[in-house]
């Protein structure tokens, strides 16, 4: 490795922060090559973009060149930017999480999975509905260079599947988490404040909400409606948000008696502002560990419901649903089940490692002494 | 409930369109239709509804021709099998593992458990089951050992002694039980190591090792008592999971319990069974929860109902 000039950092960006056993210098240096590697692969179909292309395809020419900015820039310098003298909660937060290894582990095959979402259109090597040109000879192949997850009974790539049901899996374990915490916040954050009745009586529709199991709840409402991505997405979140709200109210519960609130309605502050202004920003942590949880166990429930034949519907593929497709044949095509299958467990454990990193950091009580 | 029952009458498909064929002509299904009360105005069924449900009387299923309390109570024994042997699967299991990360705080057992449990916690049922499934026909399995991998009993069932028609149905019970309760073992094992680790750092464990008692003793009498209370208050929160699940694993291993039956049933818009059975379902989670208040107060003397 030359250690002097500046040529390598300018055209392998981390090289020399790896060559001194540094991970942020390998992880720049493993995004950039990466990276590069694809684009000179796919040039055809960058090409084919640019001359006019959907637009999951000029999404994935964004990513690919932010992707390549961010590597470089990760790839610079020493250590950043000296701490600030003024440290914010969230600066604290982040120094605590960042010495929580599992969940940086979490946090990097996040961004990788997110990362091939958004590449999809470049990384995978077929059209996830393209059929086999002979049908007979190219179903049910087992895993090979060109098809790395095999080919399912229509002789459609399982890689390019999966990688096409990720997208539609993280998109509604987003999306459906997004409409769950906010319902869930303002539930919680309304009954918390106003308590008495109102208290009352929200908390025990939640009650009687949490007492159905999910998942029965979930096929008994996704079978009398049509399914489609966009009806399970709003289930999704309209049966995910009775945990948050409890949490939250707990929390504003204890935040509208701290001084600063006292004084704030001494002060004549209104209703909202006291709210939104005063008391939102400190229940603002729980919330995001019951977001970042949430979205493992909803793409857990949106699996089990394609699973049943509830969920996506079939042309579009899903994790679930390509496991259901495979279970007929299992003992003799296992990849077709296996591989969606361990694609729904990376994910969601990713979540689960980030969403337990997050708890410890965001919680005062654990800062001082960080149990792994 | 009424939400339910609104939702499901709006839906579209109509039960009785599972009778519509040729030979039938369109004055039986009509008849049919009178029958059920299905042409009567929908909030006069409601009413109709309501009541015989507070009287105990679920209604008539559609696609089995039989009382829903007949079907139901079929299949609720089966559910209640699977989910008992499950929960004590979740709770033996769940507080072993969570012990002994205890004890061997931070070695490299308890960092390999501790990602184990995530793992598995982050784990599908379904896919599990399937695995399972893959893993017992694989050659890997001694033909001995290969378990049975659906229904609850062998076709020579009924010929069996008694002896022989419970080894068989625990036989059935394995697979099942392990794709079912395996994830919320894993959750419990991470409450059971921390709850533990609160307790062996109080003052009264170093006054028992002072003692001179044996670390054993230390651990599993005087420490397992205390550390036991806040897990056992999780087995409130399990209970929707754990029927939750059933109804998935019920369809992968072709068990004839309330999951699957409820998974039928919605594919047949067979109403009355599906609001029975969610209605069940929810008065299991409550009766669990019942269970769960009274066992507190066994595991924990401070708390008295009065």
């Amino acid at each position: 490795m030359n250690r002097g000039g500046s040529a390598p950092d300018l055209f392998l960006p981390g090289a020399r922060l790896a060559a001194r056993g540094r991970v942020r210098g390998m992880l720049a240096l493993a995004a950039w090559v990466g990276l590069l590697a694809l684009a000179a692969i796919r040039l055809d179909r960058i090409v084919a973009t640019l001359r006019g292309g959907a637009v999951d395809e000029w999404l994935a020419l964004l990513t690919l060149a932010g992707g390549l900015v961010a590597a470089w820039r990760l790839g610079q310098g020493g250590d950043g930017p000296a701490g600030d003298a003024r440290e914010s909660q969230w600066s604290v937060a982040w120094r605590a999480f960042r010495r929580h290894r599992p969940a940086l582990l979490g946090l990097a095959l996040v961004a990788l999975l997110a990362a091939m979402a958004l590449l999809t259109p470049y990384l995978a090597p077929f059209d996830p509905a393209q059929q086999g040109t002979d049908i007979v000879a190219t179903r049910f192949q087992g895993p090979t260079l060109t098809h790395p997850m095999g080919t399912d009974r229509f002789g459609r790539d399982v890689f390019s599947r999966v990688l096409y049901g990720g997208r539609i899996s993280l998109l509604i374990g987003f999306l459906a988490v997004a409409i769950a915490i906010t319902l869930g916040s303002v539930v919680g954050s309304v009954a918390g404040y106003a308590r008495g009745w109102v208290d009352a009586a929200s908390m025990r529709v939640v009650d009687m909400l949490l007492s159905f199991p999910r998942l029965v709840l979930l096929i008994t409402v996704v079978a009398l409606i049509e399914p489609s991505i966009l009806i399970i997405t709003i289930v999704l979140g309209l049966t995910g948000w009775m945990g948050t709200s409890r949490v939250v109210r707990g929390e504003v519960l204890s935040v509208r008696e701290r001084e600063y609130v006292v004084a704030a309605r001494a002060l004549g502050f209104g209703r909202s502002r006291i709210l939104f202004r005063h008391i939102m920003p400190n229940v603002v942590s729980p919330i995001i560990v019951a977001a970042t949880l949430g979205i493992g166990n909803t793409i857990l429930a949106e699996a089990a419901l394609s699973f049943l034949g509830l969920g996506v519907p079939p042309p579009a593929p899903s994790w679930g649903g390509m496991v259901a497709a495979g279970r007929d044949v299992m003992l003799d095509a296992w990849w077709i089940t296996l591989f969606p299958g361990l694609a729904i467990v990376l994910t969601v454990m990713s979540f689960n490692l980030i969403g337990d990193g997050l708890r410890d950091a965001l919680d005062p009580r654990t800062i001082v002494g960080t149990d792994s | 409930m009424t939400l339910l029952f609104v939702l499901l009458h709006l839906a579209p498909g109509d039960p009785t369109a599972a009778f519509f064929n040729p030979n039938v002509s369109p004055e039986v299904i009509e008849q049919m239709r009178r029958n059920f009360g299905l042409d009567r105005p929908l909030h006069e069924q409601y009413v109709r509804w309501l009541g015989s449900f507070l009287t105990g009387d679920f209604g008539y299923s559609f696609s089995q021709f039989r009382p829903v309390t007949a079907v139901l109570a079929d299949a609720l024994p089966n559910t209640l099998l699977l989910g008992g042997v499950s929960l004590a699967l979740i709770f033996v299991l769940g507080c072993a593992v969570g012990i002994v990360q205890a004890i061997r705080q931070y070695s490299a057992l308890d960092h390999s458990l501790t990602f184990a449990a995530l793992f598995i916690y982050s784990m599908p049922g379904f896919w599990l089951g399937l695995m399972l499934i893959l893993l017992v026909s694989s050659s890997v399995v001694p033909d001995g050992a290969r378990l049975p991998i659906s229904g609850m009993q062998s076709l020579d069932y009924d010929a069996l002694g008694l002896g022989g028609r419970i080894t068989d149905r625990a036989r059935h019970l394995v697979l099942p039980t392990i794709a079912l309760g395996i994830a919320s073992a894993a959750a419990v094992a991470r409450y059971m190591r921390g709850s533990m680790l609160e307790v062996i750092g109080q003052d009264y464990i170093r006054t028992a090792r002072a003692k001179g008692l044996g670390e054993r003793r230390v651990v599993l009498v005087h420490a397992l008592r205390n550390a036991l209370i806040p897990v056992v208050s999780l087995l409130g929160l399990f209970l929707p999971i754990l029927f939750g699940g059933a109804v998935v694993i019920e369809v992968v291993f072709s068990w004839p319990g309330m999951g699957r039956l409820m998974h039928d049933a919605i594919l047949a818009r067979d109403y009355p069974v599906v609001l029975a059975g969610s209605f069940l379902f929810a008065a299991l989670v409550i009766a669990g929860n019942l269970v769960a208040d009274l066992l507190y107060a066994v595991v924990d003397p401070r708390i008295r109902y009065e």
